[in-house]
Parts: C-alpha cells; structure tokens; sequence
C-alpha cells in the first residue's frame, strides 16, 4: 500500500482522513500515483495536475523522503520507504498564493 | 445564496424578510464566485468553487443547497486557443483560470452555462457533469484584440432570453457585450455608443470594460449597463447604447439590476472611481431610477453613511420576485443588506462574512 497525504481542502474534497491508501504495483512512480488518486477519487481530477498540460500545479509540492520530488520525471520510480508504504508520500499547498480584486 | 472569497452562505427567510437563518461556510475556504439555482428546479443549485492551488470545481446540489456533488472541472478551450491581448498589449495564450458565473437554463435544469476566465462561454447539458465550448464567442473575429480588465480576462455576464430561446447576451471586461441569436452558435458585438476614453479609439467595436448588465425578463430589448465609467440602456437589444447616468454622482460601479415587477426601476452603487474602489465620502448608498435611468435617487435608509469604504462587486446584487420586490447586495466587508420594500429601507442580514463576491436570490412558493 502507498500512504499518500493529501493538502487538508483535497481531503475534504475527496471525504478522506490524514493518510489516503493506494494500492499500486511496481513499479511504483509519481504518475502512477497520482493516476490512482484521480482514477479513486475522480474529484481530485485537475486539481492536482492541471487538465491542459497534465502538469503539476504551480502552488502544489510533491516530497518524498524529505525530499522535494517536484521537478523530478513523473516516470521515476519512488525510493523503497514509499513504494513499500514505510513513507508517505506528501503533497503539499505551497504557502503562498492569492488573487487579483476582481 | 452567497458567493464569498471564503465560501458559499445560504441566507434563508419568509416573506416578511426580517428574520434570517444563516447556513454554511459550505466549501469552508473556497473562492466561490458564484452560486446560482435553476429557474425550472429550485433544488438544483450551481455552485463555482475555485482557488489559487487546486485550481476550479463545479459543484451541484439537488436538494437546495442541504449537501453537494462535485462535478466535472474540465473546461478545454475547443481547438487550439490562439492568443488574446495581455495588458501591456503583447499576444498572450488563452488559459483557463476560473469560473465566474453559472447561468443555468430557463427550461431545462440539466443545462447551464458558465463564464469563465480568460474569457469564453461553455456549455453543459447533463447537470455540470461535461462541459463544452460555445467557440462561436471567443472565435469571433475581435478574439485576438481582447485586453483583460484589471480582474482578469472574465466572461461576467451570461443573460438568457425567455421569449426567445436562441438568444443570449454574455459581457467580458474588458471586450464589451455581445449578443447571439442562434443560441451560441455565432456572436456580434453589441458596443455601439459606448464610449470609453481610456481607449485609443473610445468608440472601437470592442474593448470596453462593461462591468455588469441586466435585463426585466418581460422586456428582453431593453438592457442595461454599468459599464467602468457609465451607465448605459439599450432598447433594441444592445444594437445601440445610450448614457443614462444622469444626476448619479459618479457613474463608476459594477452592480446593476432591474426591479421585478417595473421594469424601469434599476438600482446601482455608485463607486468613486476605478481608482478608488469605495463608495463616495464613505457613504454607502444604493441610487433607484424609477424612470430607466437619468433621474436617480439615494436609497440611505439604513446603510452606513460614514466611514464605510467598502465596494459592491458586479455579481453581488440580486432581487427577489415577491409582491413588494426585494433588493439584496453584499459587500467586499462581508456585509449582506436587504431591503424589503424596493430599497426605501435597509437591513443588514449579516454583517461578517468574508468578502462577498456574489448575492443570487431564489424566491420559493
């Protein structure tokens, strides 16, 4: 099982807990991962990755180990603690943020 | 129904209108532009649920707003998007932001409609699960030469025609209106007699900054429009536009609507100016024209008449179908007022909310 840990408004979008559970084979990748969050919780779908471009969105962060996956190829396999379901995996709301007066 | 930059408040009460029940946050956190109920079902509610992070949800209620569905969120541009103008006139790539407004239909409570930022018209047709592109608008001919207003390139305004089921007006600050009579398929821009002198040429086709407009669903050829600076009436379906400021001490704002039941009687707030979004020597007061513009009269009775410096944005006005027509507008300091009585009296029904973006009223049996 992966252990994933959604931003707090994602988990109440998708009516999770602190710990989201993924079962995936090997090899375990970020896009896997995030294939089976929006293929378990079709709400999710966009609001991670952007529709247009498949890429992440700007003000979310991917860590891993402690360590910022963000940049890293959505194809790399995950490191053992997360792949084995020792780690989370988490992703992160940048703190930042904010809009124009409309 | 209230849109706020930190989520969805439905305000509820009996005709009288003096005693409020307040529900919500719903979507706690949430920008929500809009919220809106079909004509047709009144449990059916449209709700746009955006922010900075995790991007745009739809989400639909069936039972009034009790609990909600996320919907589909997936609003592609039809084609390759081309460019529009940014603001310092460079070509700029067409790229969804946000949903502005839902319009759902007259007829049909499957069917709504929503404006989105950078400016276009979708469509969906089975209860906001799917959405498609009215590409008729955005591949008018103007396309390339819109410019973004101060809030962003945004589809505001999406007015339905009651009589005449393929017509439909929509407004883009800052583009101007346009109106189809062939239910989207194609558009024409409807700006002659606007005047705008931030423009090169004041009088351009397109390009002006309308703010907001409404129409009387009894008198579908009579629009009106607060434009940035101005407000403006058109009796033939926006083929031609006059100023009807009149004595209003400044015809800077963005809220606008129509009583009701008399379809000459139109209620604005006056804002001081595009620099200074706040009302003017901190007086908040809503001005009635009993006479389609012109002659204005302040509507004070109840509304702070110092220190008040806060604005009333485009969406952020509605109006209610009883016998003794109802006004409702929110404010950017989260106050909601109601007036019972056509605006001669106001009456806060909360005063702190997060700022509101948008007032929609459902009037039920």
């Amino acid at each position: 099982m992966i252990r994933v840990v959604l931003p707090q408004h994602l988990r109440t979008l998708a009516g999770v807990g602190a710990e989201t559970l993924l079962e995936i084979s090997a090899p375990v990748t970020m896009r896997r991962v995030l294939d089976a969050i929006e293929t378990g919780y079709p709400m999710l779908r966009g609001t991670i990755r952007e529709y247009s471009t498949g890429q992440r969105r700007a003000f979310l962060r991917f860590f891993v180990c402690e360590e910022d996956w963000s940049h890293e190829p959505l194809d790399k396999e995950l490191p053992p603690p997360v792949a084995e379901g020792r780690e989370p995996l988490l992703i992160i709301g940048a703190i930042a943020g904010g809009l124009p007066a409309c | 129904m209230v849109g706020t930059k930190k989520g969805a408040f439905i305000l509820t009460s009996d005709g009288k209108r003096k005693d409020w029940k307040v529900s919500g946050p719903f979507f706690a956190g949430w920008e929500i532009y809009h919220l809106k109920g079909s004509p047709v079902d009144p449990n059916r509610l449209y709700a746009s649920q955006s922010n900075s992070w995790f991007g745009q949800l739809i989400q639909r209620s069936d039972d009034g707003g009790v609990t909600w569905s996320p919907m589909g969120n997936k609003f592609s541009y039809d084609g390759v998007p081309g460019t529009h103008q940014w603001y310092d006139g460079t070509p700029h790539p067409w790229e969804f932001k946000r949903v502005w407004h839902l319009e759902p239909s007259l007829t049909d409570p499957e069917t709504v409609y929503a404006g989105v930022e950078d400016a276009a018209l979708f469509k969906s047709t089975d209860g906001g699960a799917n959405w498609s592109e009215l590409a008729g608008l955005r591949g008018h001919g103007s396309g390339p030469h819109w410019q973004p207003g101060a809030g962003g390139m945004c589809l505001h305004t999406v007015i339905l025609d009651r009589a005449d089921p393929g017509r439909m007006y929509i407004a883009i600050s800052a583009a101007g209106a346009f109106r189809t009579d062939d239910a989207g398929t194609t558009w024409k821009p409807i700006n002659k007699g606007l005047v705008s002198g931030m423009m090169p040429d004041p009088t351009a086709e397109v390009g002006h900054c309308v703010h907001h407009v409404a129409m009387h669903p009894a008198r579908p050829d009579v629009l009106f429009m607060q434009k940035h600076w101005d407000v403006m009436r058109s009796d033939d379906a926006g083929d031609n536009w006059r100023e009807v400021s009149g004595n209003l001490p400044t015809d800077f704002g963005f809220a606008i609507d129509v009583h009701a039941h008399e379809p000459e009687t139109l209620y604005v707030v006056p804002i001081k100016s595009d620099s200074e979004h706040f009302p003017l020597d901190g007086k908040l007061q809503v001005w009635r024209s009993r006479t389609g513009g012109n002659e204005w009269e302040p509507l004070t009775a109840g509304l702070p008449q110092q220190n008040c410096y806060v604005n009333v944005l485009r969406d952020a006005m509605s109006v209610d179908t009883l016998d003794e027509c109802g006004i409702y507008f929110g404010t950017s300091g989260g106050q909601v007022y109601a007036s019972p009585d056509a605006g001669d009296t106001w009456a806060p029904i909360v005063r702190d909310l997060p700022a509101v973006m948008s007032v929609e009223v459902q009037t039920l049996p």
